[in-house]
């Protein structure tokens, strides 16, 4: 499955939430690391390192009973969780035909984390889905 | 009833709500694809269709996250 990239969104990552991606992502490899942005408006506030229950070096899953806690924890603390985060160890930062058929919420901003480069490359998308079309869009990460 | 979505007090006209039915009126589109706490315990999927929601409860939903490396000739 393809799609053409539509629209633009834009999303400000503090320097260190930016590196605590890289690093968690290459702490896990070869195995993806997965995480969530907690945020206000846009702006990323915290960076959850979630467990891949998968355990995988091509496929994560999240445990659901630690999504329950920490978008508790998050909303506590006035966070949205806005962006899942996971890595592709060995393959570019893009979009696997798999991400595209399992992200189904539509709320967040997807970012991975690509370490296939001697230099990590991170990306984001947004990912909206109707009956007829899955709409693609590329998310601008500023750092802030 | 009144009861808790996602930490948000919303009122529903019907009692006796299924958890099922419950997803719909938050438009969840695909119910297959979230995870359910009720009152604090993960649903099963399968009690999505029999589990009933009442005045006072607390209910939490999420979508399952999971995904994949493209392969990597790509």
């Amino acid at each position: 499955m393809s799609a053409p990239i539509m629209k633009e969104y834009q999303v400000q990552i503090p320097q260190q939430i930016h590196a605590q991606m890289i690093a968690h992502a290459q702490s896990l490899a070869p195995i993806e690391s997965c995480g969530y942005l907690a945020g206000v408006d846009d702006v990323v506030h915290h960076y959850y390192e979630m467990t891949n229950i998968d355990n995988s070096p091509v496929h994560f899953s999240f445990d659901p009973k630690e999504q329950f806690k920490v978008l508790k924890e998050a909303r506590d603390k006035g966070w949205q969780l806005m962006g899942v985060v996971h890595s592709h160890p060995e393959t570019p930062a893009r979009l696997s035909e798999e991400d595209i058929k399992l992200f189904n919420d539509p709320n967040p901003y997807y970012l991975i984390v690509s370490l296939k480069e001697e230099i990590p490359d991170v990306k984001g998308f947004k990912v909206e889905k109707s009956d007829q079309a899955v709409k693609i869009s590329s998310v601008r990460l500023t750092q802030v | 009833m009144n009861i808790k979505v996602n930490g948000e007090a919303v009122e529903i006209e019907s009692d006796g709500l299924v958890v099922t039915e419950l997803l719909k009126q938050q438009k969840v589109d695909m119910p297959e694809m979230v995870s359910v706490e009720h009152n604090g315990t993960i649903l099963d999927r399968a009690a999505f269709e029999t589990t009933q929601v009442k005045d006072g409860d607390q209910v939490e939903f999420l979508y399952f996250m999971g995904g994949g490396s493209p392969l990597r000739a790509n």
